[in-house]
């Protein structure tokens, strides 16, 4: 028999970019300002996002959206005994949350309350890549005790993102990292990314990340009611 | 490892494409990635030969077109291949660099029967 070709010309992804789009304009319609953190396991994810937590309260309110591969909800918890609501969200092994998890996720939390959501990605360099969620910015953390050369080997996570944060810089007097190497390797993939370097632990560089963050929910907001 | 689900989201469209054309059966597919895009085309063939069973796909072929992922050098008008790691102009040294393509993901035709 014979074989005709159809033409087709469809990125791959495209229902799952098609619902984060619904997501994003679901979101901007109630006025929550939302973004999509990823890093390795262990970056400091969880600990970004308490701290972020503890300097907004009584500024914001603040959602949590965690993603975890196995039904374990240590970081949920973590973020409910500060007061904010949080879902777990367990992606069943799968190795990164995508658009449509989102959009379940969204049915247990009561985001209309709310001007800020933080969604923790599951911890993995290469899969949160691909995936987009629907977030109005997003995040990456790279912890220095996981090398320098993150950039050069990873290249996926750093393109597209809106903003880098250096995490653990405490740590630096113990290691090699080169941190002009580091960032040589994210200009080439993010030219101009606005990047914070900062420690969970002394809270260094907080200030700026903080300072960051709600301008962008200031401006979001005011463009919104625009 | 999220090759499963971009095997799923192939299936999706070539599905999509193949009753909109009326087909019977699909004999091949045709998929264009850049170099840069962190997919093992081996893991792709595995699951597609798993979950396209039973579907309009069975037993269709996945053709990878893979693109190369090419950078360009802001120091001297240099423009080369990388196999996906970043490496420094292999001309001057430099790594004031450009990314000019790599990230094609995308589903171009299929072959079909009616
Ligand atoms: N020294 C130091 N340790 C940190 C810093 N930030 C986080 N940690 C530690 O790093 C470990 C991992 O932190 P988490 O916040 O759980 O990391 P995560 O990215 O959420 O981890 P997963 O959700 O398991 O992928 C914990 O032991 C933290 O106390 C920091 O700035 N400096
Ligand atoms: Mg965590
Ligand atoms: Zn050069």
């Amino acid at each position: 028999m014979a074989t005709e070709k159809v033409q087709v010309v469809e990125k791959i992804l495209d229902a799952n970019d098609q619902v984060a789009s619904q997501t994003q304009t679901l979101l901007t319609g109630s006025g929550v300002f939302s973004i999509n953190i990823m890093a390795s396991p262990g970056a400091g994810k969880t600990s970004v996002i308490l701290k972020t937590i503890e300097k907004l309260s009584g500024k914001m309110r603040i959602g949590v959206i965690e993603g975890d591969t196995a039904p374990v909800t240590i970081d949920a918890d973590k973020v409910m005994a500060m007061g904010m609501p949080a879902v777990q969200i367990n992606t069943g092994g799968q190795c990164h949350l995508d658009a449509m998890m989102i959009d379940r996720a969204l049915k247990h939390i009561d985001y209309k309350a709310l001007d800020l959501i933080i969604v923790e990605n599951v911890g993995n360099l290469i899969c949160p890549a691909a995936f987009k969620i629907g977030t109005h910015a997003n995040v990456v953390i790279s912890s220095v005790p996981e090398g320098d050369d993150k950039p050069y080997k990873y290249t996926n996570i750093y393109r597209g993102i809106d903003v880098l944060l250096i995490n653990k810089i405490d740590l630096l007097p113990y290691l090699d990292f080169r941190m002009d190497y580091f960032q040589q390797g994210v200009e080439i993939l993010n030219p101009g990314l606005t990047t914070f370097k900062v420690s969970c632990k002394t809270e260094e560089g907080f200030d700026q990340w903080i300072h960051w963050l709600s301008q962008q929910v200031d401006e979001f907001k005011n463009r919104i009611h625009a | 490892m999220h090759e499963l689900a971009v095997t799923e989201s192939i299936l999706q469209i070539a599905e999509k494409h193949a009753h909109q054309a009326n087909a019977s059966k699909v004999t091949d597919i045709f998929l264009v990635i850049g170099n840069l895009s962190s997919i093992v085309d081996d893991s792709v063939v595995f699951y597609w030969e798993m979950i396209s069973k039973g579907t309009v796909c069975e037993d269709s072929v996945i053709h990878f077109n893979r693109l190369p992922a090419t950078l360009y050098c802001l120091v001297c008008d240099h423009t080369f291949e990388i196999p996906g790691e970043l490496i420094p102009c292999p001309n001057c040294g430099s790594y004031q660099l450009k990314i000019q393509s790599g990230e094609e993901f995308f589903l171009e035709s299929i072959e079909i029967e009616r």
